[in-house]
């Protein structure tokens, strides 16, 4: 079926597929997941293209197996990424908290359906947003981007498996089931071509190797397992040597450094798209499908003569909290269309405190914004009322 | 910027979201257009409601849902009558004359019937009543260039069928309504 181990060209390509073929160039070498609408179509992918790249895919007994899987492997040497849906990242979510612990480095898809519980199977929504998160119990720095193409999902899943292996933390993709089910023109170029972002692992010798001894960059570097490193990792607080200690000072060192590890450097990870925000008096925040099925009324408001500016969230988490604080102070406020009742405009209120307005225009999901409430939104913002 | 906006509505097992995929491929690849396209079906893999739904633009797609068709294809009586609402004022509809039986008044539209799924049979196999629609929407429509959708369809079925699709693909093409 597939004469070529790497696809190279221009394809009318399913978002889903797209993710997978992006996991593939990333260097992704294996899978472990459990079927779920509407990510089904990954694993069916990875499942047909793995073993001709050597790879290993393998369909676990449930999700709480399929993200263990994926953290052993990833602790193994290789790429490693799971994909699900809500009700599948729910049962993974005590492990995804182990990966970010153990700082094991891989790729956790969402393809967000409609919720809560089993929710529209076949639908979408974006409701998922805050679990992605806090889903798993404790403090953390957390990575999650969202596409809103076929394209960018392929894109992104390569973007996902560079952050998840230079900040070393299982990343979050939070795709719909609109972008997943989506077919579009993928080109996907040369692997040459490609930025990819490999392990980094350490240039000490053995008996000098501390497992969880950083530098400024707050990052420890990795040994090559089976490379005569010694190597211990847990999910309880440990020192640098990897081993349990449940002293208040090791969990001081320990965990104020998983969060900063990712706010230290927003910058590098916060990745958005921007028209029009200079001189423009209220701002469109959006993420995902939703920055594509809210497009007509923002070129409707500026029909209008409203100086409206928009600002494309790649990167939900971290979320781009100075970015907001600084257009806060100029502009008289921001929309917020999502898909759920209320979750990324909160961090945009937070964010815009007491010196904009900040309007949500909540969708339950399993369809998409009225053209009207949107519109109507960014008038109100507008006209101060 | 132009943009042509095709709804594709049937039953499961149709291939109704393999005439959209072709369409948009042969859009997207082979017509040097943007594509997207999206799909609707219910939990059921046979015999439930099914749509799909294509955007070409010559510029890239930005909403890419149809909520009001250029064109509508119905492939089932129950589609017909769920998304001719959506057809717009002058729009095009095409349907399969022996599976859409009670029509509505089309003065606001162009209305074009092909017995596709009866053309197919006299093929050999009725699977394919898909393309027979396919060279029937590629004439009557010019949703893409007929030499487009013949390399799209090529490329989207298995090789030993290629055959038997461009003459499904010709047998809707060269179609002549007689209403």
């Amino acid at each position: 079926m597939f004469k070529k181990s790497r696809l190279i060209g221009e394809y009318f390509m399913q978002g889903d597929i797209a993710c997978a073929e992006g996991a593939l160039a990333a260097g992704c070498r294996f899978f472990g997941g459990y079927p779920i609408t509407p990510a089904s179509e990954i694993a069916e992918r990875m499942a047909m293209r793995l073993p001709l790249l050597r790879g290993v895919f393998i369909q676990y007994e449930d999700e709480i197996a399929s993200i263990a899987g994926i953290l052993g492997a990833s602790w193994a040497g290789a790429k490693s990424m799971t994909a699900t849906s809500g009700p599948g990242i729910s049962l993974m979510t005590e492990n995804i908290g182990l990966g970010m612990m153990m700082e094991a480095p891989c790729v956790v898809v969402n393809v967000q359906r409609g919720s809560p519980s089993t929710g529209l199977p076949t639908s979408w929504g974006q409701s998922d947003m805050m679990q992605a998160r806090w889903g798993s119990h404790g403090d953390y720095g957390s990575i999650s981007l969202v596409p809103n193409s076929p394209q960018e999902f392929f894109d992104l899943t390569i973007t996902a498996f560079n952050f998840s292996e230079k900040y070393r933390l299982p990343v979050f993709i939070m795709a719909d089931a609109l972008v997943g089910h989506m077919t579009e023109k993928v080109v996907i170029p040369p692997v040459e071509e490609l930025e990819i972002i490999d392990r980094k692992y350490t240039n000490k010798k053995p008996e000098d190797y501390l497992p969880y001894d950083y530098g400024k960059n707050l990052i420890p570097d990795f040994a090559k397992a089976g490379d005569g490193y010694r190597y211990h990792t847990t999910g309880l607080t440990h020192d640098k040597r990897g081993y349990p200690n449940m002293t208040f000072e090791c969990q001081n060192e320990l965990v104020p450094r998983l969060v900063n590890k990712i706010k230290n450097h927003v910058d590098d990870i916060s990745l958005t798209e921007e028209y029009d925000i200079e001189g423009a008096d209220v701002i469109v925040i959006s993420y995902g499908i939703t920055s594509r099925t809210i497009l007509p009324a923002i070129t409707m408001a500026k029909k209008k003569g409203i100086k409206i500016g928009y600002l494309r969230l790649k990167t939900v988490w971290p979320f781009p909290e100075e970015k907001i604080r600084k257009l806060s102070k100029k502009v008289a406020g921001f929309v917020v269309p999502e898909m759920n009742l209320g979750q990324i405009s909160l961090e945009v209120e937070r964010c815009a405190h007491n010196d904009s307005i900040v309007k949500l225009v909540p969708h339950p999901g399993g369809g998409i914004h009225k053209f009207e409430d949107v519109l109507h939104a960014i008038e109100e913002v507008a006209y101060g009322k | 910027m132009s943009e042509l906006r095709v709804k594709i509505s049937g039953f499961g097992g149709q291939g109704i979201i393999l005439s959209s995929f072709i369409i948009g491929k042969a859009a997207s690849i082979y017509d040097q257009q943007h594509s997207s396209m999206t799909q609707a079906y219910g939990p059921e893999a046979r015999g439930g409601a099914c749509s799909s739904q294509v955007v070409i633009s010559s510029d890239n797609v930005e909403y890419p849902l149809v909520d009001t068709a250029d064109v509508l294809i119905a492939m089932s009586q129950e589609g017909y009558d769920t998304f001719l609402p959506i057809l717009k004022k002058g729009g095009i509809l095409l349907y399969d004359t022996d599976l859409v039986e009670k029509l509505q008044s089309h003065k606001n539209f162009i209305a074009k019937g092909i017995p596709a799924t009866r053309l197919a049979e006299e093929l050999g196999k009725k699977i394919v009543a898909n393309i027979v629609m396919l060279g029937f929407a590629t004439k009557q429509a010019k949703i893409v260039s007929p030499e487009a959708m013949q390399e799209a369809i090529a490329d989207s079925v298995p090789s030993k069928f290629i055959d038997l699709n461009m003459k499904a693909f010709q047998a809707g093409y060269d179609y002549n309504e007689e209403q």
